[in-house]
């Protein structure tokens, strides 16, 4: 166990900044495009499918072959092993094969001697197609009964008698938009081809084992003939999860055909055309509350866009069931949840994992019954919390670490809540045009991959007879701190300065069978499964010292000035000398796995989490009533990490996730056309944060008593997605500010993401029904 | 002829110039300079940003470009910095590091060139630190730690002395590159004048080729469209088009003025038109673009357009020796058409200054406030008298196939009483001077409905209204 054994922690909890902050820096940090290149390199561009569903008849690659600089074409009839490039249902297609189903699909790939070459020759594949009815939203495709799975349901109690019998009732229905990743880094790999068949690839992927797997697998290769290897991403954010089998699985089979190194690198066109995005949802509710406010029943139908193939839909729609509750109990409640397939690119992972459009919707509840009531919307919250009686999740997980009423009490001082709340609704009754809105959400939120067998993590620590130490483990680095935090861990191990442990590529080679680099994991189990590495070297040093030193392994300690054994004090590195020569082993593995959760997906109960993350923010808003357009004035924060193993990173993390929330809610708006093209497929149209749009006043804490109930590394907890669903407080402030513009007119529609043009159609829905 | 330009102070010859080749792409792939990254290949992300730097006299004009749509032919006779010029140990560096300013590290180069171009003085650098960055999207870090690092950093001037020199040698006269293109199995031409009557000539003689000032919209054309585009004509550093004149009756720019060099002199004229050339881009895409190249290409969406046709603005076209000037309005025939002969280009503009008693509202309508193309561009002029409308020229951008005067609004508002009831009215008789499209920036319904609520705004604008949410976060 972590904090057992580990005299004094030097490295772990202090600010260090990102191991490779001085190589960012000076542009010096190598990404995947940046790696030299091979002799005789090939680039590979994708021939896109331009209709959303249809038939292919002829497929003629001519053309395309003809064009100059064209060393290759590949299509389906090429592909060795199976053509399925799909995390594990079998229907996502390295190449289209028979039909299109959804536009911007790879139909075929050019590999030619410049990028250039092969992107104007992937423009010239001639592909005849009889057009199919495309089923693009989610009405249609429900109505058609086009789904990936059956509608799930989750919950308990007689809903149906429950609402009847409450003292009041609201309803409401909500439209939440989809996200584009954006990372900055768009989608590669690199594959080299390497003896007898095999192959190596450069991949920017959060998933390396599972790159592996599909290579092999499309290529008809053992898992063995293949190593993926990764040092860092320029952001991923569930956009490399499975979306980056595609490009390396490409790479790869040009690779071992043509016998050269082949790069794939989509434009920032091509990857927002042709990669998943974050789930469009709709939400209709059904509140039965008192007149205090409380929540006596609720039911909850959530409907979901999957787009064309089942991807990681079935978790992710599952986690928007289990957040639908949020930090509030629901003595009756019934969630149904809705998987509409449609012909639009395959929704995937993103920060959140289904969690944000879960959560939105509590908030949305919470704030419809206290305009109903006319109370505080934070009393409604405060009033709702679990709490002690209180604390069973609709999927019967009872919540034993409940620190939301703490957080968002302590929120209230920090922020002054009270007084502010009381200013903004002066300055609303003074202003005609430029309406304020302000509001306090919680954030609670499971930690833990909620398919069970996903909870392992491994890693490899070898000692150098020098001292120096090379930390391996099965996490990827897309920018969130994973390594310098795990490498605070091993220094402490061995109370050596952090600079001691050299950080190196995650590889499948080195570290197998890894689980992806998501749901906020990565320090858990990579953390703790190096830390077990370390520590079994730990201890065989701590034995072969007090032998060597005929002490007893009591007085063998490892301090920041040397290892003592005794009375003796030698470096670190000499003692891993001396026992080299005594023939002691100084590498490693180390494997975690979580312990005591369980989820029964039929039942849809169980403990699907080893612990919650908590947190709350407020945020005060300005909306101009004429345009509909918003600014964000000021933001509070107090999130939970636990004890924290960086504070540095993990207020990184807290304010990047804030951030990238507001632009799912604001700003982000995806727009596809009525055929199924998507039309924001570049930063012209599709707009992510720019540094003015972060709050003037943005005040963020880590929450100070913070520390992990759960024996996880050193106490700590995850911080990856939690606060991403913090900018929840600027939709609800938004949603306040509309309110406030037509007062007396009920409560408004708005959906999100909040563009001026939906803040303005709310303000006039209300005007509307006002009179 | 090759392209020569000075880089960490030494002179980089290329032969065999792509005249659309980009400066990123030379970078990455033939100087192996990877620190300089591509992030959208458009200019809206940053992530490519390097330093520019032109010989002004005795001193050097440094300002902070897109390297992904910078043509190789703009690179002549200049001096270039990226992030490896830096090393790794400036004061902007060291403070990024300090304040845990990157996370996954792609854009971090960029911002580190935006900063730093800030820090040595470059265009711009007056600016604030947001400002200068709204051309760096950054998807990790919420900007936070980055501001605080772009504020803690002071000037740090560079000696520039040996690039002045190293620059004086370089320079050359007018200058044609051909390029023999395997691609297209043809030769493409490019040509770089040194004054306006050199290219009154050339464009004459050529007057199928196509002009090239800042390249922030032609290089989309080559990156995004892949568009082989044939002869080129770079006139963004011809001296003549570049000046800035300024009179008690108006502004004249040279249709090559940049947007940053622009913004002061517009602010002066009136502060809602600096505040809209703010509002244009990012940092590096006021550097590059050009009021004239704003116009000249004619786009529905252009954000200048609307605001100078209500100022009365007016141009100067060229061909050959001859001169014409016309109404800003005049200018705009149909979607991709304007009133311009073969041969002919904007040579310059004239803003009239506006009267003391002019109201003048300008508002740009989009989803994000800073580096977005406008949903609606409006603006509107009033000249009010005794209580009555005496004139009023309002013109709209992303409402038509062209920027566009809004008739019969003004009709009604001409010599009506200045009151609300009257601007309701005009507001409601766009719908006759309007039939906006629906697109990605906005629906027709909407664009409609807010372009009337602009109007209704000059009205509680004048009550004393607070009015923007953008002053409310800075106040």
């Amino acid at each position: 166990m972590a904090d057992h054994d580990i005299q004094t922690l030097n490295a772990v909890s202090r600010p260090l900044p990102h191991d490779s902050a001085r190589a960012h820096v000076a542009g010096r940090a190598l990404y995947t495009d940046d790696m030299p290149e091979a002799a005789g390199m090939l680039h590979g561009a994708f021939g896109l499918s331009n209709e959303a569903h249809a038939k292919i008849l002829s497929l003629d690659l001519s053309a395309v072959r003809a064009a100059p600089g064209v060393v290759a074409v590949f299509s389906a009839a090429d592909i060795p092993g199976r053509n399925d490039v799909s995390p594990f249902a079998g229907d996502d297609r390295l190449f289209a094969e028979g039909e299109v189903i959804y536009h911007g699909q790879a139909v075929f790939l050019v590999v030619a001697t410049s990028y250039q070459a092969a992107r104007r020759a992937a423009k010239l594949g001639r592909i005849d197609y009889e057009k199919l009815p495309p089923l693009l939203s989610i009405e249609d495709a429900l109505a058609a009964e086009s789904v990936i799975e059956p509608v799930q349901t989750m919950g308990r109690g007689d809903v149906t008698a429950d609402l009847a019998a409450a003292p009041r009732l609201v309803k409401g229905r909500l439209e939440i938009g989809g996200q584009d990743h954006f990372y900055l880094e768009g989608q590669i790999a690199i594959a080299t081809p390497q003896e007898e068949g095999q192959v190596h690839v450069l991949s920017s992927t959060q998933h390396p084992s599972e790159v592996q797997h599909i290579v092999a697998r499309v290529l008809g290769l053992a898992d063995a003939e293949v190593t993926v290897e990764v040092r860092r991403m320029g952001g991923g954010f569930g956009g490399k999860e499975t979306q980056a089998s595609l490009f390396a699985t490409a790479a790869s089979l040009a690779a071992v055909r043509t016998g050269q190194q082949v790069k794939i690198r989509a434009d920032r066109d091509d990857d927002m055309v042709i990669t998943g995005k974050r789930h469009e949802f709709t939400a209709v509710y059904e509140v039965g509350f008192d007149e205090t406010g409380k929540v006596q029943a609720i039911s909850i139908t959530l409907a979901s866009r999957c787009g064309c193939t089942a991807d990681l839909s079935y978790s992710i729609n599952d986690r928007a069931m289990f957040h639908a509750d949020n930090c509030y109990f629901y003595p009756s409640v019934n969630i149904h949840s809705h998987r509409a397939k449609t012909n639009t690119v395959s929704a995937t992972a993103f920060r959140g994992f289904g969690g944000p459009q879960g959560m939105i919707v509590a908030e949305r509840v919470m704030d419809h019954i206290a305009h109903d009531l006319g109370l505080d919307p934070l009393l409604v919250r405060q009033r709702n919390l679990y709490g002690p009686g209180r604390d069973m999740t609709p999927y019967a997980m009872q919540v034993t670490d409940n620190i939301a009423p703490e957080i968002i009490e302590e929120l209230v001082e920090r922020s002054d809540y009270a007084a502010r709340r009381a200013a903004v609704a002066d300055w609303n009754k003074t202003h005609r045009i430029i309406k304020k809105g302000m509001s306090l959400t919680p954030v609670k939120f499971g930690i833990s991959f909620t398919t069970t067998h996903l909870n392992q993590g491994g890693a490899l620590v070898n000692l150098y007879t020098d001292g120096s130490i090379l930390l391996n483990h099965g996490g990827t680095e897309m920018g969130q701190g994973l390594m310098i935090k795990v490498a605070q861990v091993v220094a402490d191990v061995f109370a050596v300065p952090v600079e001691t442990v050299r950080i190196s590529s995650t590889r499948t080679d080195k570290v197998p069978n890894t689980s992806a680099t998501a749901a906020s994991s990565g320090t858990d189990l990579n953390g703790m499964a190096a830390f077990n590495a370390a520590d079994t070297i730990r201890q065989r040093l701590v034995a072969f010292a007090a032998r060597h030193f005929g002490v007893t392994e009591a007085q063998v300690r490892f301090t920041p000035a040397g290892v003592q054994a005794g009375v003796e004090l030698i470096s670190f590195g000499q003692l891993c000398q001396l026992a080299y020569l005594n023939r002691v082993s100084l590498s490693s593995t180390g494997f975690y796995a979580t312990p005591d959760i369980h989820y029964d997906r039929k039942t849809h109960t169980g403990r699907p989490f080893y612990y919650f993350a908590y947190g709350a923010a407020v945020a005060e808003v300005a909306v101009d009533t004429l345009t509909g357009e918003h600014k964000v004035l000021a933001v509070d924060i107090l999130h939970d990490v636990g004890k924290s193993l960086n504070p540095a990173i993990d207020l990184g993390q807290i304010e990047g996730g804030f951030i990238q929330g507001m632009g799912w809610l604001t700003t982000e708006e995806l727009v596809f056309d009525e055929s199924g093209r998507l039309l924001t497929h570049a930063p012209s149209t599709y707009k992510i944060p720019t540094a003015s749009d972060r709050p003037a006043r943005m005040n963020i804490a880590l929450w100070a008593q913070g520390r992990n109930m759960e024996p996880t590394i050193h106490r700590s907890k995850a911080v990856g997605e939690p606060p991403f669903m913090l900018a929840n407080a600027v939709f609800c402030a938004l949603t306040q500010a509309v309110a406030a513009a037509v007062p007396e007119a009920g409560f408004p529609a708005l959906d999100a993401p909040a563009t001026p043009e939906r803040i303005l159609a709310a303000i006039n829905g209300l005007k509307s029904r006002h009179g | 002829m090759s392209v020569r330009f000075l880089l960490d102070g030494e002179v980089i010859a290329l032969d065999e110039v792509d005249p659309t080749g980009t400066v990123l792409e030379m970078l990455r792939m033939r100087l192996r300079r990877t620190g300089t990254k591509e992030g959208c290949a458009e200019g809206d992300c940053g992530a490519c940003t390097v330093l520019l730097g032109e010989l002004q006299g005795d001193e050097i004009l440094w300002r902070a470009v897109n390297s992904c749509i910078l043509f190789l032919p703009m690179l002549d006779g200049k001096a270039l910095l990226t992030v490896e010029s830096l090393g790794g140990g400036h004061p902007v560096q060291q403070q990024m590091v300090a304040h845990h300013g990157s996370q996954c590290g792609f854009c971090t180069p960029g911002i580190v060139m935006s900063l730093y171009g800030r820090a040595i003085g470059a265009l711009g650098a007056e600016q604030s630190v947001a400002d200068i960055l709204a051309g760096n999207l950054c998807r990790c870090t919420g900007y936070g730690p980055i501001l605080a690092a772009g504020e803690a950093v002071g000037r740090t001037p560079r000696d520039d002395s040996a690039t002045v020199a190293a620059l004086r040698a370089l320079q050359a006269p007018s200058t044609e590159l051909q390029f023999q293109d395997g691609l297209e199995g043809r030769e493409r031409r490019a040509f770089i004048p040194r004054s306006a009557d050199e290219l009154a000539v050339l464009y004459t003689r050529h007057p199928q080729a196509r002009l090239v000032a800042g390249a922030t919209d032609v290089g989309l054309w080559v990156t995004k469209q892949q568009r082989v585009l044939d002869d080129l004509i770079f006139i963004g550093d011809i001296p003549d088009l570049r000046l800035i004149e300024e009179t008690p009756e108006g502004v004249r720019l040279g249709a090559c003025v940049r947007y940053t060099e622009a913004q002061a002199v517009l602010t002066n004229l009136h502060p809602a038109l600096g505040e809209l050339v703010r509002r244009i881009g990012g940092a590096q895409v006021r550097n590059t673009g050009t009021l004239g190249g704003n116009i000249a290409n004619g786009s529905p969406i252009g954000d200048t357009p609307p605001a100078l046709i209500a100022l009365e603005a007016a141009l100067t076209l060229r061909q050959g020796g001859n001169r014409r000037q016309m109404a800003l309005e005049d200018f705009f025939i149909a979607y991709g058409k304007q009133d311009r002969q073969p041969g002919e280009f904007v040579e310059s503009i004239f803003i009239p200054r506006p009267r003391e008693t002019a109201l003048i509202a300008i508002s740009k309508l989009s989803k994000r406030f800073d580096s977005d193309i406008s949903a609606v561009c409006g603006a509107i002029n009033l000249q009010v008298e005794a209580g009555h409308i005496r004139v009023a020229r309002i013109a709209f951008g992303g409402m038509a196939a062209t920027p566009k005067r809004a008739r019969a609004a003004e009709a009604a508002l001409t010599g009506a009483a200045f009151n609300e009831a009257a601007l309701d009215q005009a507001a409601a008789l766009l719908a006759e001077d309007f039939a906006p499209l629906t697109d990605v920036r906005g629906s027709s319904a909407y664009r409609l409905a807010v372009a009337g609520n602009l109007l209704r705004r000059v009205w509680a604008e004048q009550q004393g209204e607070v009015m923007s949410v953008l002053e409310l976060a800075h106040g």
